[in-house]
């Protein structure tokens, strides 16, 4: 691990990525866009006295799966290029250590999924008033969290894809079991027993359950800080294996 | 740093040992037995028909490549291990650099991987004299600039050894001229150079040539012997006639100017 080549690929692959507006406008505007869709889907909803609206829910989960989604598809592609343009051989003939460049890169993108996530959430509060108990800087923090693990995982995936076109077909294996069983759609104790307990494996399932502790509690919860321990340490496991599908030497 | 320990090689001596090399790719034989040395400080060209593996080959010294049988010591150590990737440059054909960077940061991101700073940067991007397109966007330049940023972004590094592989494709006279006087000038500063080519006139630029064909290695012998054994000035007919009858190959050895001339397959 060298910081100097950790932090020249971050800003490098933050460079490639100045340079092209529309991804940046994409990335930083599409999630609140897409939640303000959701907060006018449940604009007619009627609740009983005191009942939660369904917003302050369901949009509380989306500030948490939209970064995930976005950093996913951004990562694989970019690295896919990178393998397949020689690039990245001829980085690993040069003495970066693989660490260096995956966290390199996972760098660049959380400081990209930060700013997404704080666009995203002060929408959510300040056009949309989200009610939750919990402070909205932890909503941030699982965000960036979970879009981190987008990363991992799109740098991991982008091993198994020859082209850009097979990358964008990870997307329904790896993201969406997730968002299907992250207890969004359907709460997970009310799921059949074999979708459980694939549920209770997949990484976004922890941070669902993170945002719901903060969304009950005012104060971080340790449930909530067990969570977010669990998803750093899914996020290093990727990582890890993704540096092993990095080959200096091929046939 | 550990890394430093790996000391350019004496001028005289040589910069790559091969011995028995072979390597098969997808149950092809691509290279068969091979045996040559590289001579430090001078510039080596590895002149082969298009198939005859001159890639694999350079892949094989940089140490990328797996190989089946036989070594590959390049600067006194096994090919690929991890103190060489600090003095080791390789450019392959197609150029690898970001086509959405400027031409300064594709330099500047290959430079920092060798600690080199913005003085090396400029220095490697004059060198290919590039300095008006420095902070254009990669994509938008022509083929033979493309080329150029990537051999640049291999010179940032200052390395020992610099593997080349047809970096003069695509390029006008005027600039192949120059470049082929840097390489000198770099071979002169003690650097190695192993540089492909299918152009035979570049051969006479080169200290000592290997001629590669069907994975084997025909000769090793200067451009002046290459001259004689295949009875023609021109390079590209003698050439031709040497792997139209390979008899003549047979038997060469080291006269000439080129010490460096060792052992020779037919």
């Amino acid at each position: 691990m060298n910081i100097q080549m950790m932090l020249a690929t971050a800003r490098r692959v933050l460079e490639q990525l100045r340079h092209d507006h529309r991804s940046i406008a994409l990335i930083l505007a599409v999630p609140a866009l897409l939640l303000t869709a959701v907060y006018y889907l449940f604009e007619n909803e009627v609740l009983p006295p005191g009942a939660p609206r369904t917003f302050d829910r369901v949009g509380l989960m989306m500030l948490a799966i939209f970064p995930f989604v976005v950093m996913f598809l951004v990562t694989s592609i970019t690295m896919l290029r990178e393998r397949t343009s020689g690039t990245l051989e001829r980085l690993l003939t040069t003495p970066i250590h693989k660490t260096d460049l995956l966290f390199g890169y996972g760098l660049a993108f959380s400081i990209m999924a930060t700013l997404q996530s704080l666009v995203a959430t002060a929408v959510a509060y300040w056009i949309f008033n989200l009610d939750i108990a919990g402070s909205p800087a932890l909503v941030v923090m699982i965000a960036v969290i979970n879009s981190v693990l987008g990363v991992a995982l799109g740098l991991l995936c982008s091993a198994f894809a020859r082209t850009e076109f097979q990358a964008v077909q990870f997307m329904p294996v790896v993201v969406v079991p997730q968002i299907l069983l992250c207890g969004l759609f359907v709460a997970r104790d009310q799921m059949n027993e074999v979708l459980e307990s694939i549920s209770n494996v997949l990484p976004l399932t922890f941070s669902v359950d993170a945002l719901t502790e903060i969304a009950m509690n005012s104060e971080a919860t340790g449930t909530m800080w067990n969570d977010a321990g669990i998803m750093v340490a899914i996020v290093l496991v990727v990582l890890v294996l993704a540096s092993l599908t990095l080959r200096r030497r091929t046939s | 740093m550990s890394h430093s320990t790996v000391l350019p090689p004496k001028p005289s001596s040589e910069a790559v040992e091969v011995r028995k090399l072979a390597v098969s790719r997808g149950g092809h034989q691509v290279l068969d037995d091979l045996n040559f040395g590289i001579p430090a400080g001078r510039i080596t060209g590895l002149l082969g028909p298009s198939g005859s593996g001159k890639t694999t080959l350079m892949r094989a010294i940089v140490g990328v490549q797996k190989i089946n049988a036989g070594s590959v010591q390049v600067l006194g150590r096994p090919a690929g291990h991890p103190s060489l990737r600090h003095h080791i440059g390789y450019v392959t054909q197609a150029p690898s650099v970001y086509p959405d960077l400027s031409v300064e940061a594709n330099v500047r991101y290959f430079g920092a991987m060798h600690r080199k700073n913005r003085n090396d940067t400029l220095e490697a991007i004059a060198a290919v004299g590039l300095e008006k397109q420095s902070r254009q966007k990669t994509a938008d330049l022509s083929g033979g600039q493309l080329s150029r940023v990537s051999l640049a972004c291999a010179l940032v590094a200052k390395p020992h050894l610099l593997v080349l592989d047809e970096p003069t494709v695509g390029l006008d006279p005027v600039l192949r001229a120059e470049l082929w006087e840097r390489f000198r000038k770099m071979a002169d500063a003690g650097t190695t150079l192993l540089v492909s080519s299918h152009v035979m006139e570049e051969a006479s630029h080169c200290a000592s040539l290997l001629l590669l064909r069907e994975g084997r290695l025909l000769a090793q012998l200067t451009p002046a012997e290459l001259s004689r054994r295949g009875s023609s000035q021109d390079l590209e007919r003698a050439f031709l006639n040497l792997i139209l009858k390979p008899s003549l190959a047979a038997g060469l050895t080291g006269a000439g100017s080129g010490a460096e001339t060792s052992e020779v397959r037919p």
